[in-house]
This record gives structure tokens, sequence and C-alpha cells, in this order.
């Protein structure tokens, strides 16, 4: 039956693209188009960024409440925007270019991702909750000084941080896109090579290391992964705390199984149909008076709460 | 053969297992019994490279387990723990293919691993129910689905942590009399921690006591099942009656 | 003797943080002061000690109940949520009355508390076997969660910056007349001394306390209302205060144990200290300007919380 529900994904996600691409379209076809093309493309990235990244990381960690991006990426990220703002106020965008921002912050997150790990697994502490907390923790000094240094800004600057502190897909820079769609791609031709073993990890770590599986090493070289794919999306567009468990979860629910493969392509279908329809009733239903990514945290983080007082449901 | 050599373990300050050496024969059933907490499922698991060991070697035959690599030690030895709770939704059937994985990694299973796989589910008399989601089934039929992947794994060495746990008197017997005939009819060298001490009585060919982290008897069922080494293990005091040829020993009073 | 110590600790740092300012006040003059000096005092300087005093005692014993609820030395109002909680209430109140005054959004804050712990008390009970180190990892994604929804009406009306800064604990702005709602936790601290036994044999667990003879909910129910109020009324005067209910705790179990009814005192005694001390840094390190005392505490909290669980972990997973 898999199969059947990935077709019916499809085509929701296909209605909705064309839906978005030719509706509301105005007289300036020429215009609006090909903006609206390259916004779409940004959300097919993004989607199979942060919906990969999720169901991997619950995996990994056997859980389905938790997501890569509490490690402290984003709080890496916001922080790092701040501070450019904090220096060179609103003369930001010509002091610094789209591209050198992006790759800075992309390496920054990584940087910081692979210190965790270092410190972490190097120190033969080897359990992922124990990394995970560690993160967090170093999240939350980052958002201390964040907090800080935003006091410090001055309230006519503050919407240019106020508008990297929010995910948008508004103002995506198209030669980004090249670039971050090759990273993905090279994302997910390693994770394909691992796909039998996640689905080997899903029955747990002690099942999988009796099968076979170098637990250590398949933890590890994910994690890396999943610091690249978030670490992309969150430069690309911003932070977005809860659509990862939002959509990983609808995935479980939908599909019904434990195959990795069924699982990501129909879960990025389900980010697509999330964050393209939720961009369009915003943009055109609300009309632009809150962020996608915003009510995106907002229905995520309820459905957060369901999922921890839904009765008789391990996690 | 089962060598282990040395063998330490300690979590912080608290020593689990201390200098442990023992021999555990091919082909046979070997019981672990002892109180609890004594580091019977510690033992296991670092036979079985669950957990890493401080001090000390194991050795399958004659190859060291830590120069093996892991894929292909889950072609020659398995370990079932207690605790199977697991929320992926899931069939028996699918379950028992995935004891084909050291064989396969990921492909898709021949003719053979198919035979083997119906082979393992029909041993568990599970055919009735193999396309049931596990999370759906009650205590002993997972433990029974449990059992037929690790079956299904086909390794000549199996350890296997409380497999009774769950189960009510009819399955255990059940349990017990299938790792008999694998242990004769395929060679299958079986460790298994029981609590009861009965059915390490009637079912084991040897027995190892463990006790304070260390093995501290180790012989035939017939030289182990004895009351002053049970008196020594446990520190209560056993009666030992023949019936049927068996040993059963009478401790509730 | 530990507490003698202690309390001239407490006096001595009092003193001298009665003396630091950008009107300079000095020993010497002590006993010549002008009336403009006398009235720094009286107005500004004797409420801040009174408040960091008041805030380090409530949240370090807010802490503590906590974790003697849950069993898990990690829990605090930083890590289950009550922080973001009360903030939440806080802005609600503000959206929805924007004349009103502290009281009611104290109570707003404190409505909104109750309910979150609520919600992580029910989430606890239901995984106590996992890991310790996952219930303060859902505990602090909750409260992520509450800030999220913070965030929505906050972009709605369009107070992000606001929030952002209005809510981080600073005692600069505390001033006689308008800190007098942080005495509410005063009671409530009287009751947590007054149940510190049974305190302790609920963090034994609920069939135990049951058959001991006490109610196990209603326990619960009066230490969740308890910390819910302390944190609310320190909300509302001063902000949050981050990571003190989780270290102090840890720390005072860590050298006198957990028998509550003896380490009660030395948890208040050096949650004080602790703050008082974050505020004389928070107002030294740039004079005569002063960083908010969230800040600092939450630097110098997050560091040695971080050096808890490298040190704790250990044994903890």
């Amino acid at each position: 039956m898999p199969r059947k529900k990935i077709y019916i994904l499809s085509a929701i996600t296909s209605v909705i693209i064309l839906a978005y691409l030719f509706t509301f379209t105005g007289t300036q076809l020429d215009y609006v188009l090909p903006r609206r093309g390259y916004k779409i493309l940004a959300m097919l990235l993004i989607s199979c960024c942060i919906a990969t990244a999720s169901i991997i990381f619950q995996t990994i960690t056997a859980n389905r409440i938790l997501t890569p991006s509490i490690m402290g990426f984003e709080s890496v990220y916001v922080l790092f925007q701040t501070i450019l703002v904090f220096i060179y106020g609103d003369q930001t965008f010509q002091a610094i270019s789209a591209e050198t921002n992006f790759l800075l912050s992309v390496l920054m997150m990584i940087g910081f991702a692979l210190l965790l790990y270092f410190l972490i697994f190097k120190k033969d502490k080897n359990s992922v909750y124990f990394l995970l907390l560690v993160g967090l923790i170093m999240g939350a000094l980052f958002r201390s000084f964040t907090s800080f240094f935003q006091m410090l800004i001055d309230p006519n600057e503050f919407f240019v941080v106020q508008n990297s502190m929010f995910a948008s897909f508004n103002n995506v820079n198209t030669k980004l896109l090249g670039i971050s769609a090759i990273v993905l791609v090279v994302c997910l031709y390693l994770i394909s090579r691992y796909i039998s073993r996640l689905n080997v990890l899903s029955l747990g770590k002690e099942h999988a290391i009796n099968l076979g599986i170098n637990y250590n090493k398949l933890v590890k070289s994910n994690l890396i992964i999943i610091a690249i794919m978030v670490s992309i999306s969150t430069a690309l567009i911003g932070p977005i705390t809860f659509l990862g468990i939002l959509v990983a979860n609808l995935s479980y629910e939908y599909l019904k199984t434990y195959k990795h493969t069924t699982l990501i392509i129909g879960g990025s279908l389900i980010t697509c149909i999330a964050v393209i329809g939720g961009d369009y009733l915003v943009e055109h239903l609300f009309d632009m008076s809150t962020t996608i990514s915003i009510v995106i945290n907002f229905v995520g983080g309820l459905y957060f709460l369901y999922l921890l007082l839904k009765k008789d449901k391990p996690w | 053969m089962v060598s282990l050599k040395n063998i330490s373990k300690s979590y912080g300050d608290k020593r689990i297992l201390d200098d442990v050496s023992v021999d555990f024969p091919r082909g046979k059933i070997t019981s672990l019994i002892g109180g609890n907490g004594t580091g019977k499922s510690t033992l296991l698991s670092i036979v079985s490279r669950l957990i890493p060991k401080d001090k000390g070697d194991v050795f399958i035959i004659d190859e060291n387990i830590t120069n093996l690599d892991s894929k292909e030690l889950a072609k020659k030895l398995s370990i079932l723990k207690q605790s199977n709770h697991s929320s992926i939704r899931l069939t028996i059937r699918e379950l028992v293919c995935f004891g084909r994985f050291p064989y396969t990694r990921g492909k898709r299973l021949c003719n053979q691993d198919c035979r083997i796989v119906r082979e393992a589910i029909e041993y568990m008399s599970l055919e009735e129910i193999q396309d049931s989601y596990i999370d759906e089934l009650s205590g002993g039929q997972k433990q029974r689905a449990f059992l037929a992947m690790v079956i299904a794994q086909d390794t000549d060495y199996i350890l296997l942590d409380e497999p009774l746990n769950n189960l009510d008197m009819k399955h255990s017997v059940q349990i017990m009399k299938i790792l008999r005939k694998l242990a004769k009819d395929l060679n299958k060298t079986i460790i298994i921690i029981v609590h009861d001490i009965n059915f390490a009585s009637c079912y084991s060919d040897y027995i190892a006591t463990v006790k304070n982290g260390k093995i501290s008897h180790f012989g035939t069922t017939d030289e182990i099942i004895q009351t002053d080494v049970l008196k020594d293990v446990f520190d209560i005091d056993f009666e030992i009656m023949q019936v049927n040829g068996n040993k059963i020993c009478l401790y509730f009073v | 003797m530990t507490r003698f110590i202690l309390i001239s600790c407490i006096v001595v740092c009092s003193i001298f943080s009665l003396l630091i300012g950008v009107k300079d006040i000095s020993v010497f003059n002590i006993l010549k002061l002008g009336q403009e000096e006398v009235m720094i005092l009286f107005v500004s300087r004797i409420p801040r000690i009174i408040s960091l005093i008041v805030a380090g005692v409530g949240m370090s014993i807010s802490g503590m109940i906590m974790q003697q609820i849950t069993l898990n030395k990690f829990v605090s109002p930083t890590t289950a949520g009550s922080l973001d909680a009360a903030k939440l209430g806080i802005l609600i109140a503000t959206i929805l009355l924007p004349n009103t005054d502290s009281l009611y959004k104290m109570l707003f804050a404190f409505a909104f508390t109750v309910i979150a712990s609520l919600i992580f008390m029910r989430f606890v009970n239901r995984i106590k076997k996992k890991s310790i180190i996952f219930v303060p990892l859902v505990g602090i994604m909750f409260g992520s969660v509450l800030s999220a929804i913070s965030t929505f009406f906050a972009y709605k009306n369009n107070i992000v910056q606001n929030m952002e800064t209005w809510l981080i604990g600073d005692f600069s702005s505390i001033l006689k007349g308008n800190y007098e709602l942080i005495y509410v936790s005063l009671p409530f601290v009287l009751i947590t001394y007054l149940y510190a036994n049974k305190f302790t044999v609920i963090g034994l667990g609920e069939d135990f306390s049951t058959s001991l003879g006490l109610n196990y909910n209603r326990i619960v129910a009066l230490g969740l209302v308890c910390v819910s109020l302390t944190v609310s009324s320190i909300m509302i005067t001063a902000g949050a205060i981050p990571f003190l209910g989780l270290i102090i705790p840890n720390i005072v179990s860590f050298i006198f144990g957990d028998n509550l009814k003896k380490t009660l005192p030395y948890t208040a005694m050096i949650g004080a200290l602790f703050l008082i001390l974050c505020d004389i840094i928070s107002r030294l390190i740039i004079f005569p300007y002063e960083i908010p005392i969230g800040l600092t505490v939450g630097v110098i909290g997050g560091a040695i919380f971080l050096l808890l669980i490298l040190k704790r972990g250990r044994y903890a997973t």
C-alpha cells in the first residue's frame, strides 16, 4: 500500500504547486512566474532536507519527539546574524554578500556540530541523549549571548535581525539554490547507502548490533550528514524548529511502515505540502500579516504538545 | 567453544565483573544462574559486544572477537536481550526477515533466505499469525517472534537473556524444548540466563553459577545441582528430588 | 558552622552590593550620609538586595522541590518549561489587558505555569524508565514550544524585540514601590520548609508514599502550586533567572546529601549568595553600565550545568 500512498502524496503536491504558480497571478506573468518558480524550488529543497534529517535523526535517537534543530544549530545561526547586524547595523547587506554570509553560516554550524560530536564521542560517552543535552545547553548559552546583543541593537535596525530570526522563503538567493541542491544530492546519495542499516537500527540499538551493524560508525556518519542538511536549510531560509517533528510524525502515522526509503520520500512530499500549501495560505488568505515559519512553529509546537499528552504511545 | 579470559567490567566505582574466565562447551546448552545483580546480563552483553569490556578477551573457537568484524560476528553469534519493546510497525514475518540481514546486508532475500525464514517461523509455530504487527501481539507471542528472528539469524552460538520472561508455563516448556532440539539436531551452542532453577536443571547440559561478579561454580548439571553448591550460590537451603530422571529442586520452605 | 560562614558571606556581599553604583557611597561616610545618599539606599539599593535574596532563595528552592517530585536531578524551572510558561502568561496578559497592573499579569503567569507543570508531570510519570537525561531534554523542548507560541503572538502584535528583552532577569529597575510583589513567594518558601519531610517521602515514589499514608497527589499539587507562584512572582518583578534552580540544588546535594529538611537552609543560602555575586559581577563588568543579571546567570549557570552533566552524566545514562 505505501506505493499507492506515495502516488497520492505526489498528486497532491503537484496540484498545490500548480495552484501556487498559476493562481492569483495578476497581469505581470513574466515577472511573477519565474519568481514563484524559484521560491518553489527553494521550498522543495528545504522540505527534502528537513524531512530526511528529522526522520533519520529520530531513528538514531529512538524517539519521536526530538528534532535535530534543537542541538543548537539555530542558535549558532541566529547569534551569528545578530552579531553581524550589531557590527554593521543597517549596512549589513552592503558589508557582507549573501553568498559569503551563507557560506560562513553553514561552516559555523557544521563546525559547531563537529566540535560537539568530537567532544562527546571522544570522551567515550556514547549516549546520543547526552550529546543532545549538551548541544541544547550550548544552544541556550548562545541564546543568552544573542539576547545580550539584541538589547544593544538599535530598535530601528532590529528588523534586520528579525528577518533572520524567522524562516522566510521570500528572499531566497537564487545563486545559493544551485550549490545547496548539489550538496543535498550528495547527502541523499550517502544516505541511500545507509538505508538498509537504518531500517535495522529502527529495531533498537541492541538488535542492530546483534545483526552485525557497526552502531557507533552508523550513528556518527549519519549525525554528520544530518548536520550538513540542517545547516543548509537553516542558512538558506532561517530557523524553523518544529517543522521536522510535525512532518516526521505525520509520515509515520500516514505511511505506517518502518522502511526508510518510503518514509523519506513520503516525508519530503508531506513537508512540501505543508510548506507550499502553508505559504500559499499565508500569502493569499492571511494577507502576509504573519510569516510561514511562525505559523509552522505554532502548529508544530501544538502538535508536539499533542504527542506529549497522547495516551498509550511510547516514543 | 566460547571462551572468556580474564573479563572485567566496572561502572564508575562499582565492579560488575571481576576477572571472569570460563569456557562454554560447543553444541551444548549452558545455563547461567545466580542472584539478581550478580553480573549475568553484563557477561552476556560483553560476549556479544553489546557493551565494551574493560579488560580481558572473548574467543570463539580460537578467534578473538575484537579481531572479528561486527558483520562476520553476526553470522556466528546472536543475542536476544530481555526488553524488546519496540514501537515500530512491522509484521512478524518482516521481523524474522531481519534475522537474515547479516547475510543479505539489505539486498533482496534469495530463495534460501526465504526458506530459512519460513522454517524459523514454523519452528516457533507462528505461521498463523505471521502477518500480524508485532505491536499488537501479547508478551509471549512477541517473545516467540523475536526468538524466531534469532533462529533465522542461523548462528552457531546463541545467547539468550531470560527468554522465559513474560511466558506462561506452556510456552516456557515449548521454548526450552526447541532450544534442546536446536542444540541436539543442529549442534548449536546455547548460553541462557534462567531464573527458574528447575528449567536449568531439566534442560541444560552445563550450568555456570555467577556470584559477586565471578563464576563461582561451573560443571555438568549433575555436578551443580547439589545442595551444598546451591546453598553456596543462593544462600538458602535446597531439597533435591529425583523425578523421572530429572533433578527437581525444592526451595519454597 | 557552615551556616555561620554562609550567612557572613551573604552579609558581607550584601553590604558590598549596597555600596556599588554610579552614586558613590563609601563605608567611611556611613555615619554622615547626606539626604540624597539615604534616599538612594532606601529607594533603590536596599529593595534591590532584598529582591535578590528573595529571588535567589525562591528559585533554588523551587528547583529543589521540582527535582524531588520528579525524581530527576536535571529538572528545574528552566528545564521543565516553567519560565517559558510564565513568559507566555505575561505576554497574553499584556496583549489582552494592555493597561492592567502587575498583580493580574502575575496571576496569568501563575495560571500558565501551573498548567505547564501539570502537563510536564504527566509526561514525566509516563517515561520514568527512560534515561534520566531524556526528561530535561523534552522539558527544554517543551519550553521552546511555549516560547514559539509566545513568538507567534508577539510577532502579530509587533513586540518581538520587547519580548526578547523585557523578560530577561534584571534588577536594575527595582525601586521601592514596584518590587513588593516578590514577597508573594515568601509564604510558599515557608510552606516548603514545613513540608520538607513530606517532599522527601514523595521523592521515593507514589506507591511508597501512599503506603506510608501520604496523599501523593495532594502533596505534588501543593509543591507545583508553590513552585508556580514563586516562579511567577519573581518573573513579574525581576524577569527570568535561568539555571539557578538547576545548579544550586545539585551543588547542595553533591556536598550535603539529599535529606531535604537538612539541606533546605543550605540551598536557600547558597542560592541567595550566588545571585548576589552574579549581580555584583553584572554591575561591575561594564561599569558604569550594567549587564542584565539574567544573562550573567545564563552564561555562568549554563557553564556550571554543562560541567555538572559532564560529571554526572556518566552515571546517569
